[in-house]
């Protein structure tokens, strides 16, 4: 048996642990290199034109990312539209005017949402949200604005804009939740600074809460963004799946996870599955990058 | 004195926004809950939890193989994840400042921002293709990936409540770092860094994306973890776009299962956690 003294029994715990983290960071650059070799054949069959292309038909070969891209772009900027205003809103109400006692137990209702699987707001929303969105709210849009050519053609109850509600109700718990911790973060003084000068609760607010949370708020955002780029039970089974652009929020659309979901395991020519790898590889840098913005915007933040 | 009652008008009006929005946000998370309790219950029996599912066609069955599937998957996934999870939350909270750690916490961050789909296709490519079937297996690798970064976070944070003055303790007694950390600080947070892994398990268990080509799921029972497993969320998913009708009733009974599970260990993880964080650990 060999005895190791204490310095290098710590040596080995030293190189253990760092070789473990290394093994968890190179599992990020392996995840990447894989998909990057399966979406190698598309990729050099189709290069970048391959995101330009709105022709999706993989009886033909026929294999264009634009309808996905257009899709998944256009159901995440309305879910976070909707999303940002009532979020900042629910934060503040939880931060500032919600005593103690009961915004403790607010905040973990609204952060149950976040945990709630997005299997479950799939069914809730083909079997409530749809429905509603055909008997009512489509109607309803039509009547008043049915000028606007986003709101024409007729709605099926699932479609863009029944994806993008429920996208939005997943997004809420997530920038809200950040926009709280980031208020929180106000120092009293400061607040009571702007009280001193005579200010009512809503200019406080404006003046000493939002307006130095600019920068978090806006990474709250980003990240939220991330959540619905990335998102993929709920809009599969809300969105229509059909990869055509309309300019219509009411027409089916189709999203690059929503397609990964569908086509996956059915893809039979090496072409469409490794299209299908091309757009995992597409989603995976697009979310990268949000997320890596998010961050960076809150590493300035918490410099200042 | 015009301008005052404007303010004050202005200020009244804020205060009524905010809180309708915050009803706003409510209202559909009470709408989702109580849809699913009231047509989860309906839809509930005894033979959900205790029969596979018939033929096509014939009412009844149940769910009993993708319960026990999830919890297979599930904890297949925890058996990889957890040993290194907690192995890197030991690393970020013992050398909280080198480079390494550094980018080991982007690494965690950018991780759990992977769509789960994404990780889906990566676990297909690496354990459907090379073993040519889908597996239960290579559902475990797909929830191992989700769950390590939940995993990495909270065991740091957990590690961190630790107080130094402990770690020095050992230190003058002359102990090695390695007996530090396992017997002293590792010992003494176990319990904690269970709720670490009951929140990721919680997040795993509704997954479906990441199942979808990699458990692919089935509808007998089966324990290899080299065939296809029949999960939950999958089996949810399948019977909730199915056009039958008793079909939909299970989806809904499974989803009600699914949401209480879920939620209970949720609240039951969060809870410990704040309560951990009151007291500052130990």
């Amino acid at each position: 048996m060999i005895k190791l003294n204490s310095k290098t029994q710590d040596a080995v715990l030293f190189y253990a642990l760092r070789f473990i983290a290394l093994l968890v960071i190179g599992l990020l650059l392996f995840i990447m290199y894989i998909l990057l070799d399966a979406a190698w054949p598309a990729i050099t069959s189709n290069g970048l034109a391959f995101i330009f292309k709105s022709e999706w038909n993989p009886v033909e070969d026929q294999f264009g990312a634009l309808p996905f891209i257009f899709g998944t772009l256009v159901t995440s900027f309305i879910a976070v539209m909707l999303a940002t205003p009532v979020s900042i809103l629910v934060a503040l109400f939880i931060s500032e005017y919600l005593p103690k006692s009961i915004s403790h137990f607010v905040s973990l209702m609204v952060e149950m949402v976040a945990a709630i699987p997005s299997i479950v707001f799939g069914l809730w929303g083909i079997f409530y949200l749809a429905p509603f969105v055909k008997g009512s709210l489509a109607p309803f849009l039509k009547s008043y604005f049915g000028y606007l050519p986003i709101f024409s053609g007729p709605s099926f109850g699932i479609g863009i804009i029944t994806a993008s509600l429920v996208l939005a109700v997943m997004i809420v718990p997530t920038i809200s939740s950040i926009c709280r911790s980031i208020f929180e973060l106000i120092p009293q003084h400061q607040k009571e600074a702007s009280y001193a000068l005579g200010s009512t609760k809503f200019e406080m607010i404006k003046m000493a809460v939002i307006s130095p949370s600019l920068s978090g708020i806006s990474s709250a955002v980003v990240l939220g963004l991330g959540r619905a780029l990335g998102e993929t039970m709920a809009v599969t089974m809300l969105i229509g799946n059909s990869p055509v652009i309309s300019k219509s929020i009411f027409s089916p659309a189709a999203t690059m996870a929503s397609v990964m979901a569908n086509e996956y395991t059915d893809a039979n020519t090496p072409l469409h599955v490794s299209s299908l790898c091309y757009l995992a590889l597409l989603l995976f840098f697009i979310t990268f990058l949000s997320n890596l913005f998010a961050k960076s915007i809150v590493k300035n933040f918490s410099k200042i | 004195m015009n301008y005052r009652i404007i303010r004050k008008i202005k200020n009244a009006l804020f205060k009524f926004v905010i809180v309708l929005s915050a009803f706003m946000v409510l209202i559909p998370l009470f709408l989702i809950i109580q849809f699913v309790f009231v047509q989860g219950m309906g839809s509930l029996n005894l033979s959900f939890f205790t029969e596979i599912p018939k033929p096509v066609g014939e009412i009844g069955g149940g769910m009993k193989h993708a319960i026990l599937g999830t919890i297979y998957t599930v904890l297949l996934g925890a058996l990889m994840a957890v040993p290194i999870g907690i192995t890197c939350g030991v690393y970020l909270s013992e050398f909280r400042k080198s480079k390494l750690s550094k980018t080991l916490r982007l690494t965690v961050d950018l991780m759990s921002g992977i769509p789960s789909i994404v990780i889906g296709i990566f676990a297909y490519l690496m354990v459907v293709v090379p073993l040519k079937s889908f597996s239960a297996l290579a559902g475990g690798v797909a929830l191992a990936i989700i769950m390590l970064p939940i995993i990495i976070k909270t065991s740091e944070e957990i590690l961190k409540l630790v107080p130094d003055h402990i770690r020095e303790a050992g230190l003058a007694l002359g102990l090695p770092r390695w007996k530090i950390i396992f017997f002293i600080i590792l010992k003494g947070s176990v319990s904690n860094l269970l709720t670490g892994i009951i929140l990721a398990i919680s997040r795993a268990a509704g997954e479906t994306a990441p199942l979808l080509f990699t458990a692919f799921g089935n509808m007998y029972m089966n324990f290899n973890m080299k065939e296809p497993m029949a999960t939950l969320p999958v089996q949810i998913y399948t019977y909730a776009i199915s056009p039958f009708k008793d079909w939909q009733r299970q989806a809904w009974a499974g989803a009600f299962i699914l949401m209480v599970l879920i939620l209970a260990m949720n609240i039951f993880a969060r809870y410990v956690l704040t309560k951990i964080k009151d007291k500052k650990g130990f």
